[in-house]
């Protein structure tokens, strides 16, 4: 079963060729069995290569082999090859899982495009590029499939062309990720430089030999491969995109936030955690870029209008939950959160896509409302992935994720009491900005007339996240409510642990941390239950404030981040090219001239007079007899 | 003996050469280029005479000849210039200016 | 003999065609596409008997070698070896591209237009064959007249300023070149007492540094203009914009190969010393090219000019690769030869049918057209995301292997010439984004792309994905003949050779 490993990706590019080259000629129904089943098919053989996989698991943690060799040449190799482990098995299940549910909710979103052969080209182009991603055994290959989503990214948000603010977002979201896969590329030149190999396995064993902790070079290849991470996961300073690639339809949206795209620098990290655990200094940077981005986000979830816009800030905010996670040398808590996170954020877009159906395409929070009534599967759904983002306890897998992360950022030595702090505050903003989202959307008065039910390709995947978003928290259950370590012990395989602690006070410390974790999401909701439930009298009370306005102004526009990049890059950009005339030209130009301009002055002594020409031979005689003397 | 010589020839040659420089009258610039051609075959004799050699004087039967031929080529000329710009003037005459 | 073939095919196939035009005036089409396609099956039967390249010692798989001018050194000296093959099998087909470009768009006077294209073709192939630098100076400037023909005869409203533009620059590069190699044919006269003009005699001259120093100058002068490489570039966008299709495809394709082959074949082995030492300016000079031509792209608003101007800046990649003469380096410069030739002469083509469907090059009137013709709009996306550098598509395989290559020789530059990726997306994106995305401009609908021409660009489609998922099919071949140049280029100076000799004699 385990060499059946390369039809995984195979599958959706396999799909993708035949939509592409033959989908002109089939008909509707058949372009929706090869869309979606080629994912389907890449999900049901990713379950039944699990099987084997978990049986031979302690004795094979890992499985890999080769296609044929891509490049071999003067000592560079990299091969069509993967590597099969429990950390790219993680990866590979939510992708082609949660990557099929949206391929089916697709259909009914996307039935009545004109380019729907189109979509589903572009979205299996996107599995499989995720796909090769996480499954490739070195480093150029990882950089295939890397570079591969950040172009499906790019079709996909510039899916409805027309729209040209939408090609702006897209070519927006593909620059600014390229800023980062050039520095991850002058990573891997500095890494084979040193190593002289692209095998993922072999330069972590080499590195360790090579690198003492802490060196120069270490540090320099970990802070390139972290520029890269960090221009995919949308994290500050390269966050920019993300909320502009919101001009994509939904199911793109949940695509790029819960199963691929985004998570690819938290997997990068993850997969070169050897790399990573040389470099102390870097490690720090990656907790605090987590903790600064997941604040910055949070804010501004706060006081979007456009409900694709805040659950978009907050992606950025649990992407930066995870990086908070790697940093502080968390792998499994990181990678548990990415499971619990792609099921939730997966649920609520595809619940704000039936929302938006709805109410006639409006994406407006302040033009819906009081929707909980129209369509109960997709209030509950939606109330369920809420209640997973904010994190409510016991019932919700987010809950699990997120105290993982905050107890290891306390109990870690790299940690500190200012990352879990932030954490902590992270925490409640999150809770804060997803109930506003519900009880707007789905409480108070209703503002526009719901037209659109949905069918049943819509209500199947909503069900089923939902039931993922309150379950899978409980592979993981921390040991003050009765250790169940499922999930760190599977990863355990692939990724080091963090150091357990084991002694009793700990424990209590463990405990205290949850009620404070806890205390934070749950007022969260309450205040958002104060300020948007009822009347509202307290929301305008604090709205009305200047001060509280110019911080509204200020996080709506994303921290100005957009601002500064304009004046920084764009516009000096734009002011270089605004004339396309070369500056070597103009010299050859300038050549030119002054060859025609002898040219004229030579011609102006021939007068054609006889007499000056007699003349010009005289004086020409009498100078060279002048000179010759 | 062929200081003198020389001074002569020297006068003959400006007084071409003013000749050919004033006069627009394309006969008279003639007659001034077969001046200041004896000139210069005056010059040659001269130099023949100090040295003893028989070398200036092969060279003003040299110029002699050239002289014919050039006033054949350059009356020929005149003829046709005469004819096509109704002019002998030399200046009115410049269609080879660039 | 086979050689002699590749060569003398379009050359004699070239008045046939011109001949043939008293018949129909498509005739000389098929003749063209025949001869070339002839062409192709022989340099496809050369590379199927490649097998496991050379044998050891002996660098070139075929040579043929007549005596000329013996007096002088000079012979009919051609020979075959990985580099050239791979080469000429581009072409070979980048040949019958351009005839396929040329199908509909030319219609007066096809039989001279196809006599000038088949001529420059067996320049070309003659070029890459050469290894006499007398006879290849011939090629060379057998390719020059009918290309300055083809821009100045059938090219598009400023012709006869770009025609005579590309003229002047590559003939006044082109008088460097021979003036070096008839000044190295002397120093050979004077070092062995006979002048030769034979590739194996030359690269085995030692050259007194100084006298070297100038001769690489003028090797590097006559290839520079041609590859082209910042600041001898500006008559390039103007040749490429100005040519018909069919003539920007053999430009950009495989004239501007010429200029690089020449950097690895001539200037790097002949002067090794001096290329080591002028290798920081023209590694230098190639990363000012890839982002000095990629800003420059960025600016035009002509679509053949933006692509003319990405030529410029792909191109620097080659130079960077070529100078850092390491062998990951050169293999890597030669895969983007290849690339470069199918994915710019495929944008060159679309750029072509554009023009001819809308009557205007330029993209500030376009805009949407994917909505009227998806198939040429889809082939457009493709080849610029080839041209962006995409992993999977031949470009990118060869600029990352040039990176790797480089960066151990000059870090600095490497990560500067990195930033073209970045530079690249722009301009691509930005000339998707300008001419196929976005509103559909008013009047703007024209049938979509000929069956020829999708049957033409799937075809280089599927070539370039092909070398992008096994680009080894090209690297196996080249690496015997670019592991020879590193060697040469790592020889001994001059002066060391005197110190060995001086030490050898008692």
């Amino acid at each position: 079963m385990l060499h059946l490993v390369p039809f995984i990706p195979a599958l959706p590019f396999g799909g993708f060729l035949l939509l592409t080259l033959l989908g002109g000629r089939l008909s509707r129904r058949e372009l929706t069995w090869i869309g979606v089943g080629s994912v389907g098919g890449s999900a049901l053989l990713t379950a039944l290569i699990a099987i084997p996989f978990l049986h031979g698991l302690p004795e094979a943690p890992s499985y890999s082999g080769r296609l044929w060799t891509w490049i071999d040449t003067a000592g560079l190799t990299a091969g069509m090859g993967w590597h099969l482990d429990a950390l790219s098995l993680l990866m590979t299940l939510v992708i082609t899982g949660v990557g099929f549910l949206i391929h089916l909710y697709s259909t009914e979103y996307m039935a009545d495009d004109e380019g729907y052969r189109r979509f589903f080209a572009y979205m299996n182009l996107f599995v499989g590029s995720m796909l090769t991603l996480v499954l490739a055994d070195n480093l150029l290959l990882l950089y295939l499939g890397w570079e591969g989503v950040g172009l499906c990214s790019y079709l996909l948000i510039g899916f409805w062309y027309r729209d040209p603010a939408n090609g702006a977002a897209a070519q927006k979201a593909f620059i600014v990720t390229r800023t980062g896969d050039t520095a991850l590329a002058v990573g891997l030149l500095l890494l084979f430089m040193e190593l002289h190999t692209l095998s993922i396995q072999q330069a972590q064993t080499l590195a360790a030999g090579a690198w003492p902790i802490g060196s120069g070079i270490a540090t320099a290849v970990a802070a390139l491969l972290l520029a890269g991470a960090v221009g995919k996961s949308a994290q500050v300073p390269l966050q920019v995109w993300l909320p502009d690639a919101m001009a994509g339809p939904t199911p793109v949206s949940a695509l790029i936030h819960a199963a691929t795209m985004v998570t690819a620098g938290v997997y990068l990290i993850a997969r070169l955690h050897g790399l990573f655990v040389l470099a102390p200094a870097v490690m720090g940077a990656v907790a605090i870029i987590g903790t600064v981005t997941l604040l910055l986000a949070g804010f501004s979830a706060l006081v979007q209008r456009d409900i694709k816009r805040v659950l978009a800030y907050s992606t950025i905010s649990q992407i930066g939950y995870m990086f908070l996670a790697l940093g502080v040398g968390a792998w499994s808590a990181a990678l548990f959160h990415f499971l619990t996170h792609a099921c939730f954020k997966a649920l609520l877009f595809l619940a704000a896509g039936a929302v938006i159906l709805a109410v006639h395409h409006e994406q407006d929070i302040f033009r819906m409302g009081g929707l909980r009534r129209h369509s109960p599967v997709v209030f509950w759904t939606f109330l369920a992935g809420a209640a997973a983002l904010s994190g409510l306890p016991l019932v919700t897998a987010g809950f699990y994720s997120k105290d993982w992360i905050l107890w290891s950022v306390w109990s870690s030595p790299q940690g500190g009491r200012w990352l879990w702090a932030g954490g902590v505050l992270g925490a409640f903003l999150t809770a804060l900005y997803s109930f506003r989202l519900v009880f707007r959307v789905f409480f108070g008065p209703r503002r526009a007339e719901p037209a659109w039910t949905p069918g049943r390709a819509t209500r199947i995947p909503l069900v089923v996240l939902a039931a993922l978003s309150l379950t899978v928290g409980l592979f993981e259950i921390p040991s003050t409510l009765g250790p169940v370590p499922l999930f760190s012990m599977y990863l355990s395989h692939a990724l080091p642990l963090l150091h357990e602690p084991a002694a009793e006070d700990e424990s209590s410390h463990e405990a205290a941390q949850q009620t404070v974790v806890t205390m934070a999401s749950l007022a969260g909701v309450a205040v958002a239950a104060w300020m948007f439930l009822g009347r509202r009298r307290a929301l305008e009370t604090v709205a009305s404030h200047p001060i509280a306005g110019a911080f509204a102004r200020l996080w709506f526009d994303g921290w100005g981040f957009d601002r500064l990049y304009a004046r920084l890059f764009v516009w000096p950009w734009h002011a270089v090219t605004r004339e396309g005339t070369d500056g070597f030209d103009l010299l050859y130009d300038r050549l030119a001239g002054a060859v025609r301009s002898a040219h004229y002055w030579l011609t102006v002594t021939q007068t054609g007079q006889v007499r000056w020409y007699a003349a010009s031979v005289a004086l020409g005689a009498l100078l060279m007899l002048v000179l010759a003397l | 003996m062929t200081a003198h010589a020389l001074i002569v020839a020297m006068i003959l040659f400006v007084l071409g050469l003013a000749g050919l420089l004033a006069r627009r009258n394309i006969v008279y610039m003639l007659l001034s280029i077969e001046i200041m051609l004896n000139a210069a075959s005056l010059a040659f004799i001269a130099a023949g005479s100090r040295w003893a050699a028989p070398d200036g004087q092969v060279m003003f039967f040299f110029i002699l000849a050239f002289a014919a031929a050039e006033a054949s080529v350059a009356l020929a000329i005149l003829l046709q210039l005469s004819d096509r710009f109704r002019t002998v003037d030399a200046d009115a005459v410049s269609e080879m200016r660039h | 003999m086979t050689l002699w073939m590749l060569i003398l095919v379009p050359l004699l196939a070239a008045p046939l065609a011109w001949w043939a035009e008293r018949r129909s005036s498509s005739l000389p089409r098929w003749v063209a596409a025949g001869s070339l396609g002839l062409q192709l099956l022989l340099t496809l039967l050369l590379y199927s008997g490649w097998g496991g390249g050379p044998e050891p010692g002996h660098p070139w798989l075929l040579e043929s070698r007549h005596s000329w001018i013996p007096r002088w050194g000079i012979s009919l000296h051609l020979a075959v070896d990985g580099l050239s093959l791979v080469l000429l099998l581009l072409t070979a087909f980048l040949g019958l591209v351009a005839v396929a470009a040329s199908w509909s768009e030319i219609r007066e006077r096809t039989g001279f237009f196809h006599f000038n294209l088949l001529v420059v073709l067996a320049g070309v192939t003659g070029v890459f064959l050469a290894l006499d630098l007398f006879l290849f100076f011939l090629f060379w400037e057998l390719m020059l007249v009918p290309m300055y023909l083809l821009i100045a005869l059938w090219g598009h409203e400023h012709r006869r300023y770009a025609s005579f533009k590309f003229f002047l620059f590559t003939q006044a590069g082109s008088l460097f070149l021979l003036a070096a190699i008839v000044a190295l044919a002397l120093l050979h006269g004077q070092a062995a007492g006979k002048p030769s003009f034979d590739y194996a005699d030359l690269v085995a001259l030692p050259v007194p540094a100084r006298a070297g120093w100038w001769l690489m100058l003028g090797f590097f002068a006559g290839f520079a203009v041609k590859l082209p490489a910042v600041p001898f570039h500006t008559w390039l966008p103007d040749a490429h914009t100005e040519a018909p299709t069919g003539g920007s495809v053999i430009l950009a394709g495989l004239l501007l190969k010429t200029g690089a082959y020449g950097l690895l074949r001539f200037t790097i082995p002949l002067f090794p010393e001096q290329a080591r030492e002028f290798a920081p300016v023209a590694m230098a000079l190639g990363a000012t090219g890839i982002l000095y031509g990629g800003l420059l792209a960025f600016a035009q608003t002509d679509f053949k000019r933006l692509v003319a101007y990405s030529s410029v800046s792909h191109l620097g990649f080659a130079l960077v690769g070529s100078f850092a003469m390491t062998e990951l380096a050169l293999q890597g410069a030669t895969l983007q030869l290849v690339a470069h030739g199918i994915s710019t002469g495929a944008l060159f083509m679309l750029a072509g049918a554009l023009q001819e469907r809308l009557h205007t090059r330029d993209m500030r009137r376009m805009g949407g057209l994917w909505a009227s013709m998806p198939r040429l709009a889809a082939l457009a996306l493709f080849f610029g995301l080839a041209s962006l550098g995409l992993p999977g598509l031949a470009n990118f395989v060869g600029e990352f292997l040039v990176l790797f290559g480089s960066f151990p020789q000059n870090p600095a530059l490497t990560v500067l010439a990195a930033g073209g990726l970045v530079v690249a997306a722009v301009y691509s994106l930005a000339m998707l984004q300008r001419t196929f995305f976005g509103t559909p401009a008013e009047g703007l609908s024209a049938p979509d792309l000929s069956r020829i021409g999708v049957a033409t660009l799937i075809a280089m489609a599927a070539v370039h994905v092909w070398l992008g998922w096994y680009p080894q099919a090209v690297l196996s071949t080249t690496e015997p003949a670019v592991r020879r140049i590193v060697l040469e280029a790592q020889a001994p100076t001059f002066a060391d050779a005197r110190r060995s000799r001086s030490q050898d004699a008692p």
